[in-house]
């Protein structure tokens, strides 16, 4: 009966500053129709679905790969076995991941931070920024495929055979170079919007006082936007880098999806292999799956069990970072 | 304090000097997109010319025309384009609009619990779990798809008469429409979650106060009020999750069943448990065809099938999100 006109307590001072009141204090569902009530269990079984969904996919991914996980797979690469007990590990593919993450994140994260701050500090003229805005998100909703079928082509072309090996005047076109550039594409896009994010969030009244001092644009960009901004550019990148080591296709079509690293002979160290193909985690997850060419699902438990451990860890810095960034404040303009 | 005055900021890095600079990048990102568009559009362009429009059409076995297509051009001889897609469109619009259809409600349902009715420590668990489901490698999903979702229904819900009745056709063996759908919309539904309780987050609160003022019960307020205002955000939403679905291709490649065959719904119930393979994976599972001309061709046709679409559904979404913003917010 009382409880139908929710009483908020009388004296009410100071209205909390958070646009909602706090919950709990509002009315209860006893009162609904019936209808509105069953869209509340809705709500609570689908939100208990997700959670269950989230709960089941780490617990059985846990439990295979801690069963089928040996320290050693970490550490020899994969090799020809007719059993999953001579077939090696999966070195390879991890030191790929790295590989591609890191050249990926090293083209995409610069690219990434001078769109945005041209998009937001010069943008002139507004035809050119606005095609750009809309060119990054289109970028970000071509399918992965794509872009893959598209790198192809071009490194393919003759003129860019230094990026991969090439016989007799024919590039093969599949290397770390070739998958690293295509999969700095995937990341852009969340790049470009985070640090724009973080540059609009900064008031007008900042820029104003760095060029009353006489600062250019760009330094003022340089050194004060930019680093106020740091926690959104680094959540765009450990966004992009969980794209990177999670995209499959582009890494199977650009990386030659070989079992090992293939260095191409004749070249100096790094470049040997940065030249040639490679594999991934989830090149390796996906041929190792009962679907896949090898067919040894234990290995691919593991290696989607250190795919996962990677995601996971990227989650939590993204969540490291927000809190930080929120315990030191937002501008109070 | 030992900065001293240092020429980056000089002449050397002078306004004008950075934002050509940056201008120049952003033309160059611009002219990437511009040109892969051609490229893939060059590049599938005998495949179009040669079967017309019955490039969409049904007729004849997809996986055999395939076939054909990658033979003739290792043979050398004169190059064969015959190629019907529909089954492989069709499985695509069925993968997609059954997974986009399930996503939307659900995650509408969860954005709307996490915004406005989970309790404190409820909304505190479902956040994360939404951005953990949403950060999953897709060929993780597939992985589990393969080894769990796949034999549970090959073995349980399929009978033997239901297997029997089509095993002229096709095999039911689990790897379905029913397989690929789930997996799909818990690939995407963490999307559209995250950026439906963006949308509701920036409605106005004055909005539902008055609402709220006017004795209409929090529920209804959240979906007269909130949700209709948030429109342009599930639109953006739901286009996102839609370009994503169909260009999944490595997860669908592993568990959708990889046959060309169209699933017919006048089948009845076992529709759903009949194995097709959209567009996307099957340019992953025929790549190592790219040497071969025609193939070649193909594969590039099916890309561009896919790149138009997605650059269509950008369209629709900016179009409808232009419309929609004069009612309010973001």
């Amino acid at each position: 009966m009382d409880s139908s006109v929710a009483t908020p307590p009388a004296p009410a001072p100071n209205p909390p500053p958070a646009s909602k009141p706090p919950k709990g204090a509002v009315e209860g569902s006893a009162t609904w129709a019936l209808a509105d009530r069953i869209g509340l269990a809705i709500c609570w079984a689908l939100g208990l679905l997700f959670c269950a969904i989230a709960v089941a996919v780490v617990v059985y991914l846990f439990i295979q790969g801690i069963t089928y996980l040996k320290p050693s797979m970490l550490v020899t690469p994969a090799a020809g076995g007719f059993s999953q007990g001579e077939s090696g590990g999966f070195s390879d593919a991890l030191f790929g991941t790295v590989i591609v993450a890191v050249m990926g994140i090293a083209i995409a994260l610069p690219a990434g931070i001078a769109i945005a701050v041209w998009l937001v500090e010069y943008g002139r003229p507004t035809t050119l920024a606005r095609i750009t805005e809309s060119t990054i998100e289109a970028i970000a909703g071509i399918p992965s495929i794509v872009l893959a079928l598209f790198g192809t082509v071009i490194f393919s072309s003759t003129a860019l055979g230094f990026f991969s090996r090439s016989t007799e005047g024919v590039v093969f076109g599949r290397s770390f170079f070739a998958a690293g550039a295509m999969l700095s594409l995937v990341a852009l896009p969340l790049i470009v919007a985070s640090t724009r994010e973080g540059l609009n969030s900064i008031p007008r009244h900042v820029r104003e006082a760095s060029y009353a001092v006489g600062k250019t644009k760009a330094a003022t960009a340089r050194r004060i936007l930019l680093p106020a901004s740091r926690p959104q550019v680094a959540t765009g990148a450990m966004l992009g880098l969980g794209r990177i080591i999670g995209d499959t296709a582009i890494i199977v079509v650009l990386l030659g999806a070989t079992q090992n690293f293939a260095p191409v002979e004749g070249v100096g160290f790094p470049l040997n292999y940065l030249r040639g193909a490679g594999t991934t985690l989830t090149n390796f997850v996906y041929e190792a799956s009962p679907t896949g060419n090898l067919n040894q699902p234990q290995k691919a438990y593991a290696a989607a069990f250190v795919l996962l451990l990677m995601v996971l860890a990227l989650n939590g810095a993204v969540d490291v970072v927000h809190r930080r960034a929120r315990k030191v404040g937002t501008w109070s303009s | 304090m030992n900065e001293e005055y240092s020429p980056e900021y000089g002449p050397r890095w002078s306004d004008q000097r950075v934002e050509r600079l940056l201008g120049v990048l952003v033309c160059t990102v611009v002219g990437l997109l511009l040109a892969m568009i051609v490229t893939v559009i060059v590049k599938a362009w005998p495949s179009f010319a040669h079967n017309g429009l019955a490039w969409f059409g049904a007729g004849g076995n997809v996986d055999d025309q395939l076939n054909a297509i990658f033979l003739s051009g290792q043979a050398g001889a004169e190059y064969i384009y015959t190629f019907h897609a529909w089954p492989l469109i069709w499985s695509t619009i069925l993968i997609t609009g059954g997974a986009v259809v399930i996503a939307l409600f659900s995650a509408l349902f969860v954005a709307v619990f996490i915004v406005e009715f989970a309790p404190e420590w409820m909304s505190n668990i479902l956040q994360p779990v939404v951005r953990f489901l949403a950060s999953v490698p897709s060929v993780i999903y597939g992985l589990i798809g393969v080894v769990v979702l796949v034999p549970f229904i090959g073995n349980h819900l399929v009978s033997e008469p239901q297997k029997a009745s089509v095993a002229g056709v096709i095999s039911l063996t689990g790897y379905s429409l029913l397989a690929a759908v789930a997996v799909l919309t818990v690939m995407i539904a963490p999307l559209m979650v995250s950026i439906f309780t963006d949308g509701l987050r920036a409605v106005k609160p004055g909005w539902l106060e008055g609402s709220l003022a006017l004795g209409v019960n929090r529920w209804r307020t959240t979906w007269k009020i909130a949700v209709r205002t948030a429109r342009p955000a599930i639109v953006a939403g739901t286009v996102l999750a839609v370009a994503r679905a169909i260009g999944e291709a490595v997860m669908l490649a592993m568990i959708s069943g990889s046959v060309g065959f169209a699933p017919n719904p006048a089948d009845g119930a076992i529709f759903i448990f009949e194995p097709s393979r959209p567009l996307a994976p099957t340019i992953v599972k025929n790549i190592d065809q790219l040497s071969s001309p025609p193939a070649n061709a193909t594969l590039f046709a099916i890309a561009a099938v896919l790149l138009v679409s997605a650059a269509f559904l950008s369209l629709t979404g900016w179009v409808a999100r232009r419309s929609m913003k004069k009612y309010g917010a973001a």
